[in-house]
């Protein structure tokens, strides 16, 4: 079949262009498009301009990102800057269970890496809730390993360890702090407010592929917490724990505490309990090696006390340094009640009375005093008293009023029974004597000038002659030549006291020492208690020797010059050496 | 007329394209800063972990325990001391 070939035209010549549009329809066509392009703008303006909000959140939750600066918590470091406490990231690894669909070797992997049971991860990954830590504070590098896997619904962020390189050795005066960076022990709870950092944060655009293009807005910077430099000398610290712990060990004690403070300062240099806690391992930290024994624990302090009824007694000007008591019976008795010596002296002068620790001239001295003037003599010492550290915990002890004392009571009071008291009262106490009567605070942090609030308690004549008779207790004859430190010349009190339990004394004990070098300018103050040693139990066997180690080793670790005749060097340095 | 608006017309696309390689050069050195805060970042966090490990090493104990028995070092009894300048004050 054929076809006939097409007609060719030229566009121009057809035929369609030759038909006009009547005019009405173009015009009409031509409004309608108006209509629309002006409807088009209008909700153009609308969108942009008057209620833009809306589209304005939607384009900035894509690419606008808030990004907090996470802060560090401060560091505590001691006197000489070695760092006890720091603050390092640590990364932990969370998962969105409905997210995290995970095949078993993607499980056994995760598992591996994470150091944690497979059973334990797959229960973890079913759980129901909407968010689970699989894994809190591990390492960076570890945590990178674990975002290599690039594994669907398990993330990580940025969490802060505290580690404490130290260890157990200043456990109990730093403390440690919570998962969560609040303190909860010791320094890191007094201070938590200066070591607690405040995160910053800034606002910036991020591209597609997640980098940060621009910062857009105020950044607020991050404030990192401050550092908190203790007055803890570490070397110091670590005689002092040493030692004490060997003493526990020889004398099978219960348990004991020390602390080393800066006569001149009142900077606590060192402060030591055993038992003690390794605060790195989180499992430790529960049951009765976290107490603070020598903050928290108050014991009747015993013989230790009789000092301060001397003292006031030589105040008083009743008495002299040697002025004659008769404790020649060894006895005394107050109403119902008689109190006795360990051993008996025959009549003794004031100075012998603190040398042989005699209770019965102690209390014959003590029932001159009205009890209200021995009451105030032993609140101006700070007993009965927080002793205010600031530390967490600290305890008043208990010093009963003035106004209900018995007879009996006062004399007991006189040598440190029917009376508690904590370890750091005791120091700050023995602060009247080594500084010629003025009481001064303790500090826990270093401090750049010694304290200007300090309070005259007693007479700088008072307190010289009373350091001599401390000295005497070293001496021959005294309580505690054990005490004694080869090259320097020391004072101190030993301490005997039975313990109280549900009212009655009991046949267990604690022994302590408190003492001062060297005596021709008290530098440091170190008291020693221990609890319950099994044989020897007398203050000056227990712990005068633990005083004797740590004051010789601090005083040379602080460079002091001796201050012994050079032949008593001599002399008790030979006696060392043949023990 | 017409040589003027063109010539304000390379103006205004020379102007446009500086803008351009000003934003990319910004974007560029942002990532840069951005780069070396999170090296600084790292930096902090290394040294807070060499402090760690001078602690640790530095501590009493151990170094009590090296000097004793690697050393063979001992505290000197005061029979062995002697003291220079004046003893007494």
């Amino acid at each position: 079949m054929r076809t006939k070939p097409p007609v060719s035209h030229k566009f121009a010549e057809s035929p369609v262009l030759l038909l006009r549009l009547p005019a009405g329809r173009s015009r009409l066509i031509s409004l309608l498009l108006l209509g629309a392009f002006i409807v088009l703008v209008g909700r153009a303006f609308y969108l942009q301009v008057l209620n833009n909000d809306f589209l304005q959140e939607k384009g900035d939750s894509r690419y606008r990102r808030d990004i907090d600066i996470s802060a560090s918590r401060g560091r505590i470091a001691d006197r000489n800057g070695e760092v006890l406490a720091v603050s390092t990231p640590m990364k932990s690894i969370w998962a969105i269970p409905a997210d995290a669909r995970l095949n078993e070797a993607q499980v056994a992997q995760l598992a591996g890496l994470l150091e944690i049971d497979a059973g334990e991860l797959r229960r973890k990954l079913a759980s129901e809730k909407s968010f689970v830590f699989l894994q809190r504070q591990i390492p960076p590098e570890l945590a990178q390993k674990v975002a290599d896997l690039k594994l669907p619904g398990i993330g990580q962020n940025t969490e802060y360890r505290r580690f404490y390189p130290s260890g157990e050795m200043s456990a109990h005066l730093v403390g440690f702090t919570g998962i969560d960076d609040q303190g909860q022990e010791g320094v890191e709870l007094a201070f938590q407010n200066q070591l607690l950092g405040r995160p910053g944060s800034r606002t910036v655009i991020k591209d597609r592929r997640g980098h940060v293009v621009e910062d857009v807005g105020a950044i607020l910077p991050p404030q990192d917490g401050q550092d908190i430099r203790l007055a803890l000398d570490s070397k110091i610290q670590y005689f002092a724990l040493s030692k004490l712990k060997e003493a526990i060990a020889e004398h099978k004690a219960k348990a004991g505490g020390i602390v080393v403070a800066d006569a001149r300062t009142g900077e606590v240099l060192a402060l030591a309990n055993w038992p003690t806690y390794n605060p790195n391992n989180r499992e430790s930290l529960t049951g009765g090696s976290l107490r603070n024994r020598a903050v928290t624990d108050t014991f009747e302090p015993g013989s230790t006390l009789k000092p301060f009824s001397i003292a006031l007694a030589l105040e008083k000007g009743k008495f002299r340094a040697d002025s004659v008591i008769d404790t020649s019976s060894g006895r005394l008795t107050i109403g119902r009640a008689t109190i006795s010596d360990a051993h008996r002296h025959g009549p003794l002068t004031v100075a012998e009375v603190i040398q042989k620790s005699s209770n019965v001239g102690t209390a014959k001295i003590a029932s001159t005093f009205a009890p209200q003037e021995m009451w105030e003599m032993l609140d101006s010492v700070g007993f009965g008293q927080v002793p205010g550290l600031g530390f967490p915990g600290e305890v008043a002890g208990r010093l009963r009023p003035w106004q209900r004392w018995r007879p009996i009571e006062q004399a007991t009071i006189s040598y440190g029974h029917g009376i508690s008291v904590s370890l750091i009262q005791l120091v700050r106490a023995y602060t009247v004597f080594a500084r010629d009567g003025e009481l001064i605070p303790l500090s826990l942090t270093q401090l750049d000038a010694p304290p200007a609030n300090g309070i005259q308690v007693f007479s700088p004549r008072t307190a010289r002659q009373m350091r001599s008779m401390l000295e005497m207790v070293v001496e021959r004859g005294g309580t505690a030549p054990q005490a004694q430190v080869p090259g320097y010349r020391v004072g101190g009190k030993t301490g005997t006291a039975n313990k109280l339990e549900g009212g009655r004394y009991t046949n267990r004990y604690v022994a302590s020492f408190i003492g001062m070098a060297p005596m021709s300018s008290p530098r440091l103050i170190v008291a020693v208690m221990i609890d319950e040693p099994q044989g020897k139990y007398y203050g000056g066997s227990v712990a005068g020797p633990v005083f004797s180690a740590v004051m010789g080793s601090a005083l040379r670790t602080l460079g002091v010059p001796p201050d012994a005749p050079q032949q008593l060097i001599a002399r008790a340095g030979t006696q060392r050496e043949a023990l | 007329m017409l040589r003027v608006n063109i010539f304000l017309l390379l103006v205004a696309v020379a102007c446009a394209l500086l803008v351009v390689t000003a934003q990319h050069k910004a974007r560029k050195l942002f990532q840069e800063l951005e780069v070396a805060q999170q090296h600084e970042r790292q930096l902090e966090v290394e040294f807070g972990q060499l402090q760690i490990e001078i602690s640790t090493l530095a501590t009493a104990s151990r170094i009590d325990r090296i000097a004793r028995a690697q050393l063979k070092m001992e505290t000197p009894s005061a029979a062995r001391m002697r003291l220079l300048g004046g003893a007494t004050q």
